[in-house]
């Protein structure tokens, strides 16, 4: 609402400025015409080329492609694969065949793929559970592509055993852990400053360590299951970019906001009340929100003025919305574990067997420290709901993922959520570090010299690397 | 705490998104291509075995086990049908001395895309248009003339096995395109014979197509049979110097579906030559029967009485045998590998006393194959 309210106000001031001049309809029009001139020259060159301009350009011969995304075993011995027409032409799928051997098989919807279709080919097959296989398609021009999958297992159908099974997985590996790991906010809370600010960094050392790992993983899935034409790993880079950006530009805005309300402090005082703050109580919230419509244009000008004069100022995000960003991360990150676990399950590359189970309960009990570091200056006496409902944001999309990865996986969703993950932790350590900057340079120190936040940012980072060995 | 309010909204909103965006990515390039297949076909497909399940599906079969193509048959590299009982005698004329001459026409080409299995399009070399060339035929002593025309874009020859001068062999004399030669020996020694391009790079140019049968028959012939040619051959249609078909006479399982019919108790004789390139060793395994084995066919008494002869490319051997109870019979490959791409095929024998004037035609044999299929135990 507050957005339509700003952009309502910001055409309107732009379109008046424009108006004195000439007619509005008229000024839009000419820059409309004017933005389509080059998409006119283009759309000219396409029709020359797909023209008479054929005959010069045809050159080369364009190979077909076909990626096999997924290979699913099915009780009762039929064996599924779903292909994706990757290539720059159309293709015909030819034959099927299962470790290159000849079979009959279905092909659906149908056997002529356009770019960048999905077909699934059924092929009924009797295979041996825990056995290596190598499905292969041939196109019309007597190309085979195949894909082997390690151990057949059978296909996790999606039905109440199966989800339950995946949700207890996702309970011990991600829930649990979490929520263990919330339990050392009153050891983070007796800390003093120095070692506090040791243990501050040492959450972003854990996070750095998952937002790397998240973007290894998502480089793996696809260089492995997805085709050259989606780019899979700019993909990546630029969802990871955009995703960091776009919670920068969130987190900014709260602060904005939090500083609007209590329009009179400034940043740092601000920071200095969080614990009152933090200790507001809820009604008091409620009452607010029903003023908000009046409060946010006098907030508008409040803030234009403010950013006006505190152009310089860093905007410091507070520790409960800090926390709650962390949280927010993790679950990305944990919802991407969640789709590599339940994808793993089904393509049978690995057997869950309790090690790894245990490997990924210690990996992840670090996040609900990395959670909770943050709030070891406020006063969490009633906020200990909040708390848990952080860490089951953190730690729900772990059972969400196993469920997705497990019964409708696709390589390019996986990828998009663990660079969403990626962005999201890369943000909230930026967060940590600039507010920890903040404190130093008013300190006069510099952060990079302060011993307990490098030795607790490469401790974090190790922590990680050694539990990941676990898994 | 409106501030963490707004953030459970945000974090809330992204979750949705992105999971919508999760399985929208997931179905709607599906919904793409359903969307261009509305109206429901269906159609059964089960393993030629029994014990694979059966599955009915709204989509297309890939099944070149159980059925041809739809290609019209020029398209086709060759009718496996046409090909099994046609030889070629040439253009008869006579010498001043009396003996015969037979005048043959080789076209080489190597500029067609044709289909070599069904749905698969390979760009095929040839001899008169087809995999393999024709089938030549003599009589010892005959003089033998092949007219050869290079219609392609390679230079090409025809190197035959025999006896014969060695400027004809074929092998230094190569044609370039638009070039033509005349091979000229006489038909020595009887038996049975591959003729085969021979410019390299030989690997090539043997796989792609350029072979065929020829056969010089003894001066007393071999006793009346119903004979038949097979030709064992197969394509590496992707360039990896492995096969991915394999088959006889070009078609994979094509006398599956298509099985080739014999009398009861009829001795049939199968010229069987293997040209198959990169895979050494191949062999003819006969069910439910043995077959008298004549190496080479260069002898009039058998060397063997088997139900397996194994050949090297270039081997070749006169196969003899009749059936003594009806019904259908597998001949393949005893290499599973070859025999699960494409190289297999049935005999039927039929009694001809009871079927009389059945002639058999293509549908009747299928349909009796059909009615296997369904002895699969999954439905759905």
């Amino acid at each position: 609402m507050e957005k339509d309210e700003i952009h309502r106000r910001s055409t309107a001031s732009s379109s008046s400025s424009s108006s004195s001049l000439q007619p509005r309809w008229f000024a839009s029009a000419k820059m409309v015409a004017i933005a389509l001139v080059p998409l006119a020259v283009l759309a000219a060159m396409i029709a020359f080329i797909f023209g008479p301009g054929q005959q010069f350009l045809g050159t080369g011969t364009p190979l077909p492609e076909i990626s096999i995304e997924r290979i699913e075993f099915q009780e009762g011995g039929r064996i599924i694969a779903y292909i994706r027409n990757t290539g720059p032409i159309d293709v015909t799928v030819a034959q099927a065949d299962v470790n290159d051997r000849i079979l009959p098989a279905a092909i659906e919807p149908s056997k002529e793929l356009p770019r960048l279709v999905e077909a699934k080919v059924i092929i009924p097959f009797p295979w041996n559970e825990g056995e290596p296989y190598e499905i292969g398609v041939t196109s019309s021009d007597g190309t085979r592509f195949s894909k082997g999958v390690n151990a057949a297992a059978p296909a996790a159908t999606p039905d109440i055993e199966q989800a339950a099974f995946f949700g207890l997985i996702g309970t011990y590996v991600g829930i649990i852990p979490v929520l263990a790991g919330l339990l050392w906010l009153p050891f983070i809370k007796r800390l003093s400053l120095q070692k506090y600010r040791f243990f501050l960094s040492l959450t972003a050392g854990l996070l750095v360590f998952l937002g790397i790992d998240a973007l290894v993983e998502g480089s793996e899935i696809a260089a492995e299951s997805v085709a050259g034409v989606f780019n899979g790993q700019i993909l990546i880079v630029l969802v990871a970019i955009l995703s960091f950006l776009v919670l920068m530009y969130a987190s900014t805005k709260l602060g904005q906001r939090s500083k609007g309300r209590t329009a009179t402090t400034t940043a740092e005082e601000e920071e200095e009340k969080v614990d009152k703050l933090s200790a507001y109580d809820d009604s008091i919230h409620a009452s607010q929100a029903k003023k908000t419509l009046d409060q946010q244009q006098q907030q508008q000008q409040q803030q234009q003025q403010q950013q006006q004069q505190q152009q310089h100022h860093l905007v410091v995000v507070k520790p409960v919305a800090m926390a709650l960003m962390i949280s927010i991360g993790i679950g990305l990150h944990n919802f991407g574990e969640g789709l590599a676990i339940g994808a793993s399950v089904v393509l049978g590359e690995i057997a869950l067997s309790t090690f790894l189970i245990v490997g990924f309960m210690i990996h992840n009990t670090t996040e609900g420290l990395a959670i909770v570091s943050p709030l070891a200056k406020t006063k969490v006496r009633r906020m200990i709901g909040k708390i848990i409902i952080m860490g089951l944001i953190a730690g729900i999309p772990t059972i969400i993922g196993t469920w997705i990865g497990g019964f409708v996986y696709s390589p390019v969703a996986a990828i998009i959520f663990l660079s969403i993950g990626a962005g999201a932790i890369f943000q909230v350590v930026f967060l940590i570090y600039q507010g920890m900057a903040k404190e130093e340079t008013e300190r006069g120190g510099k952060i990079m010299s302060d011993a307990s936040i490098i030795a607790g940012f490469a401790a974090g980072m190790l922590i990680m690397y050694v539990t990941g060995l676990m898994i | 705490m409106i501030t963490l309010k707004v953030i459970v909204v945000v974090a809330v909103a992204a979750a949705v998104l992105s999971t919508a965006f999760a399985v929208a990515s997931q179905s709607f390039v599906d919904f793409l291509a359903t969307a261009q297949d509305a109206e429901l076909r269906k159609n059964t497909i089960g393993g030629h075995t029994a014990g694979y399940g059966l599955h009915e599906t709204s989509g297309d079969v890939l099944d070149p086990a159980s059925s041809s193509s739809n290609t019209a048959s020029d398209e086709v590299a060759i009718d496996p049908d046409t090909y099994l009982r046609s030889f070629n005698y040439g253009r008869v004329s006579n010498l001043t001395n009396g003996s015969t001459v037979r005048e043959f026409t080789l076209v080489a080409d190597d500029r067609q895309t044709m289909e070599i299995s069904p749905g698969v399009f390979y760009n095929v070399w040839t001899f008169n248009g087809t995999i393999p060339g024709p089938t030549l035929r003599a009589t010892e002593g005959d003089l033998i003339r092949i007219n050869f025309i290079n219609n392609g874009t390679k230079p090409h020859s025809i190197h035959t096995h025999g006896i014969h001068k060695a400027g004809m062999d074929g092998v230094f004399e190569t044609i370039n395109p638009h070039g033509r030669f005349v091979y000229e020996f006489y038909a020595e020694a009887f038996g049975v014979f591959p003729y085969h391009c021979h410019v390299t790079p030989l690997e090539e140019h043997i796989s792609r197509g350029l072979y065929g049968v020829y056969i010089v028959d003894p001066k007393t012939p071999r006793p009346e049979a119903d004979e038949m040619v097979m030709i064992m051959n197969g394509f590496d249609t992707d360039f990896d110097t492995e096969n991915n078909f394999y088959s006889v006479n070009t078609i994979p399982y094509y006398y599956m579906h298509h099985p080739i019919e014999i009398e009861e108790g009829k001795l049939v004789r199968v010229y069987l030559v293997n040209m198959l390139e990169f895979d050494q060793i191949n062999n003819f395994h006969l069910h439910g029967n043995l077959y008298q084995l004549y190496r080479s066919g260069t002898s009039m008494a058998p060397d063997e009485y088997t139900d397996m002869v194994t050949m090297s490319q270039g081997e070749r051997a006169i196969l003899e045998f009749n059936y003594k109870y009806p019904g259908q019979y597998m001949f393949h490959a005893h290499k599973t590998e070859f025999a699960e791409k494409g190289w297999m095929g049935l005999f039927v024998v039929k009694d001809p006393t009871q079927t009389g004037g059945s002639d058999g035609s293509d549908s009747s044999s299928t349909r009796l194959l059909e009615t296997k299929t369904i002895s699969g135990d999954v439905g759905t």
